[in-house]
């Protein structure tokens, strides 16, 4: 069993002592400058500590928190895989470079973005790259405001019901009427549905391939010619690129706008909620569109390109979470051609885990999975009441994230996991083992499992509560 | 391959499955499988020599660029501390018992916001200042319905270019500024007729402090918009917030954060609470368990795109939480004094360069004639050969917004003798 660390650690304000400091600082220069009286801060109610107390502080709640590090982690279509260290090193040595230094002094900052814009249309198949969005959603809306620049007049964007709730979301953003089609039995885009659903309204289809479920959308072609006989564009949502990166690309299964997200696929940790990347790459009759600038190469210089004519603008203050950047870049250039073993060792994961799980839960759709599976509590809610939140927070007390849950939409009381290729054999094994106990309890001792967690920080905690009467900040307390 | 453990067990686990790895692949037709001209992988030793020979191409500059990123001190246990792969390896907090570390440090980076900024609420991150710049807007108009969004005409380009493109259907309108570079109140009274906001920065993009934001918040108020404020976290130290402001917005990267050429940085977004359900992000609420015990839970998620997709507030699903953690520490480890200390450090130096700039024959610094906290303008007739000239001393001279002028950024990093350096190669500078 596992038992996290558990501290009774106050707030940084009930932690504070008049008087106390944490820091040092040199002597100012010249004279005392005098700001105007209306002007003046007159009251500063942050907390006074010492380094001590600010190091042990953040200390025990890193204690009180679970990594990829810790131990395995297999939220679904988050792609929680090992961050390899040395790119963590490595990224730190352009930590101190301004984004507006003259060309001519950062040559080296703009050698690793176009090397990394050149690796991406690459794996990708598409013809030019920016990375300027800072996630994935920022791609998506990135995507769908360049289409609505270049399809003008058509106002709906088509999702599947199986989509991210981003894609209806960056849709909508950029302006677009969403249009949801459902999957057909397979767990697929239901062709027809997607047939009666376009028209001359259509500005493109979002789609993720392999898609939510975990599963290869082998009619991709017919579904881009569907959506190009119809004027549309086709987007792909490259949140699941980990199940096929250096075995098929986008770009030739008719993808017209591809985002990647550079905390998946590529590696950079996701840092409890970001900072993420997500380039977009786009098909040569789009390059005009994407944002500016584009890191351009003469063959001995690098160089931020502006001439772009149609270009959507900006959607980052400079040019994107450079860092994030970085860090992908080492991760490829470390992997180069074993990115294909990656996406294979992933794939064969997670079928891995179907194929030893698939007689304990139900596994509805197809059994050939990518580089996740969805399974369904239905059954066992039914005839036990434990939900797959409760199987959700008793996998805690194993020691192992929860997998993503409720999601997709289409499945019910759903688990979506993707362990990666990071898991060995031991830690499938055990997981595995873990997820039958965990269903023997919910028949046997339910109630174990539907007040778990007992072996986390704190216990179940009342998510009703905190939005019925919403505390966010401690002078609320 | 050192991260991929299962490469020596894939006979052995394909075998259990009666599979074959291109059975695994069979669903994917054949002719999209073809061979990716890749690069052969690389060791540790390699990687490290090539990339160290990049950075080498980069040259190493005595900068006074500011204009949105910033070069502050970052206490060396802040990095450290960022270090600690439980926070850094995990995602985000969808299962909160099992990641109460990472909740409360954003709780209290929300806390310790709304301190700074005298607003109630305050997100757990956008990805920038400008990204948070569009949300205000669209937020502006999510809350009055008017998609007239007006803002100064001194205001950030990029700044500026991101809110037209990510909110491409707002009308964005352009309020002049008076000789002090101040809002122009008459343009002001005239431009906010049926607005839903008005925005301004405190202080300015060209580095002053404007000295009549609450006669531009009482004209705003009085038209029924919304006032949207950005402002530079550091200066709060010493500087008042707007307190007419309902949305207060900045970017936090000098709380904390390496510039990292521009990212990543974090957005901050805090407003009045009657704001709250329309606003931006993800929320970290405090709550209890059900033995009574505290806890922090991420709240308010009907407003977000995972439930309520295409009526969500916005899209943000990652954001830039680590870096928000990052100004927590950062914030706890100033303090009240500490913070009020740098804020004086950076203005006092700030305004010593710009004094003695100002004395070289040729040069004015600055342009508007207004209190200025780190960042003021330099201009001089000839500024693009000024600018080669410092690059030729090995200095980055400040963020040149046209042919004539320049803004520069002085901070508590510069010592007299990086002024002294400048002031000499300015000086050294002939016509």
């Amino acid at each position: 069993m596992y038992r996290q660390a558990k501290f009774s650690e106050p707030l940084l304000r009930e932690k504070s002592v008049s008087q106390r400091v944490g820091y040092s600082l040199p002597e100012p220069l010249g004279e005392p400058v005098t700001i105007p009286h209306s002007l003046v801060r007159k009251e500063l109610p942050l907390p006074e500590l010492s380094e001590v107390d600010v190091v042990r502080h953040f200390t025990r709640l890193s204690e009180m928190n679970f990594g990829v590090d810790t131990g395995t982690y297999p939220l679904g279509s988050c792609t929680m895989k090992y961050n390899p260290k040395i790119t963590e090193e490595l990224s730190t040595l352009f930590s101190g470079f301004h984004p507006l230094q003259d060309e001519s002094t950062i040559q080296g900052c703009l050698e690793v973005l176009y090397n990394l814009q050149e690796y991406l249309k690459l794996i990708s198949g598409t013809a030019a790259v920016t990375l300027q969005p800072a996630a994935g959603a920022g791609g998506e809306l990135t995507g769908a405001l360049i289409i609505k620049a270049c399809q003008k007049g058509r106002t709906e964007m088509v999702v599947p019901d199986s989509a991210h709730g981003t894609n209806p979301a960056s849709a909508h953003m950029a302006g677009f009427d969403v249009v949801e089609i459902p999957s057909n039995d397979q767990g697929t885009v239901d062709l027809e549905a997607l047939k009666s659903a376009v028209s001359e309204k259509t500005a493109g289809l979002m789609l993720t391939n392999p898609n939510t479920l975990g599963i290869f959308e082998k009619d991709i072609l017919q579904v881009a010619d569907i959506v190009h006989d119809a004027g549309g564009l086709l987007y792909y949502d490259g949140a699941n690129l980990n199940a096929i990166a250096g075995i098929c690309r986008p770009g030739d299964m008719g993808f017209d706008i591809v985002h990647f997200n550079l905390h998946k696929t590529f590696s950079t940790p996701h840092g409890g909620g970001g900072p993420g990347s997500g380039p977009v790459g786009v098909c040569e009759k789009l390059k005009s569109y994407l944002p500016v600038p584009l890191i351009g190469f003469n063959g001995k210089d690098y160089s931020f390109d502006y001439d772009l004519p149609n270009t959507i603008g900006k959607v980052h203050g400079f040019y994107g979470n450079f860092q994030v950047a970085v860090k992908a870049y080492i991760y490829a250039v470390i992997m180069g051609s074993d990115i294909r073993t990656a996406s294979q060792m992933a794939v064969l994961n997670a079928n891995y885990l179907a194929e030893n799980l698939k007689d304990h839960y139900e596994m509805p759709y197809q059994p050939l999975r990518k580089h996740e599976i969805v399974l369904s509590c239905e059954k066992i809610k039914r005839e036990t009441d434990c939900r797959a939140l409760d199987i959700a927070k008793r996998l805690l007390d194993y020691g192992i994230h929860a997998p993503t849950i409720y999601f997709p939409l289409i499945v019910h009381e759903a688990l979506m996991i993707e362990p990666t290729e990071s898991e060995s054999k031991e830690d499938l094994d055990t997981f595995i083992e873990v997820m039958i106990k965990i269903k023997n309890e919910c028949y046997t001792t339910p109630d174990i499992v539907k007040e778990a967690p007992h072996n986390t920080a704190v216990g179940r905690l009342d998510e009703v509560k905190a939005a019925r009467n919403p505390v966010l900040a401690w002078n609320q307390i | 391959m050192r991260y991929i453990p299962n490469v020596s067990e894939q006979e052995l686990m394909l075998n259990q499955m009666n599979m074959t790895m291109e059975d695994l692949f069979k669903d994917i037709p054949d002719h999209l499988k073809g061979e990716i001209p890749l690069q052969p992988p690389m060791s540790d030793l390699e990687v490290s020599r090539k990339i160290e020979a990049t950075v080498q191409k980069n040259k190493n500059m005595l900068s006074f660029l500011g204009s949105g990123c910033y070069n502050h001190y970052i206490p060396s246990h802040i990095k450290e501390l960022l270090s600690r792969s439980e926070f850094y390896t995990a995602y985000t907090p969808y299962q909160p018992e099992i990641s109460q570390g990472m909740l409360q440090a954003l709780f209290e980076y929300q806390s310790l916001i709304c301190d700074l900024t005298g607003m109630d609420v305050c997100n757990s991150s956008n990805y920038d200042w400008a990204t948070a710049l569009a949300e205000a807007a669209l937020l502006c108009e999510r809350s009055t319905g008017s998609k007239k969004f007006v803002v100064p005409d001194l205001l950030s380009p990029f700044r500026k270019r991101v809110l037209t493109t990510l909110a491409p259907d707002l009308e964005v309108v352009t309020v002049s500024h008076d000789e002090r570079g101040h809002i122009d109140l008459e343009d002001l009274k005239e431009k906010v007729a049926h607005a839903g906001g008005v925005y301004v920065e405190q202080p300015s993009f060209y580095g002053f402090l404007h000295e009549n934001l609450s006669s531009v918040g009482d004209i705003v108020h009085d038209a029924s918009a919304l006032f949207a404020v950005g402002v530079d976290p550091i200066s709060l130290g010493c500087i008042n917030p707007e307190s007419s402001a309902d949305i207060i917005i900045g970017d936090g990267q000098g709380l904390g954060l390496p510039q990292n050429f521009g990212g990543p940085l974090l957005g901050i977004f805090a407003c009045k609470k009657a704001l709250l359900r329309k606003m931006p992000g993800r929320v970290i609420g405090m709550t209890e368990s059900e033995s009574g015990e505290r806890g922090f839970v991420m709240t308010l998620q009907t407003r977000e795109q995972h439930i309520r997709r295409e009526k969500a507030t916005s899209n943000i699903c990652t954001n830039q939480a680590l870096c928000a953690v990052a100004a927590a520490m950062y914030l706890a480890t100033m303090g009240r004094q500490g913070l009020k200390e740098v804020a004086e450090l950076c203005m006092r130096n700030a305004n010593y360069t710009m004094r003695k700039i100002n004395d070289i024959p040729g040069f004015e610094s600055p342009i508007f004639n207004a209190p200025h906290f780190k960042e003021f303008t330099v201009c001089h007739p000839q500024y693009k050969n000024v600018h080669t000239h410092l690059l030729r001393n090995n200095i980055q001279g400040g963020f040149m917004v046209n042919d004539t002028t320049a803004i520069y950024c002085v901070t508590e990093m510069h010592s007299t003798h990086d002024i002294d350096a400048l002031v000499t190669a300015l000086e050294g500078f002939h016509v």
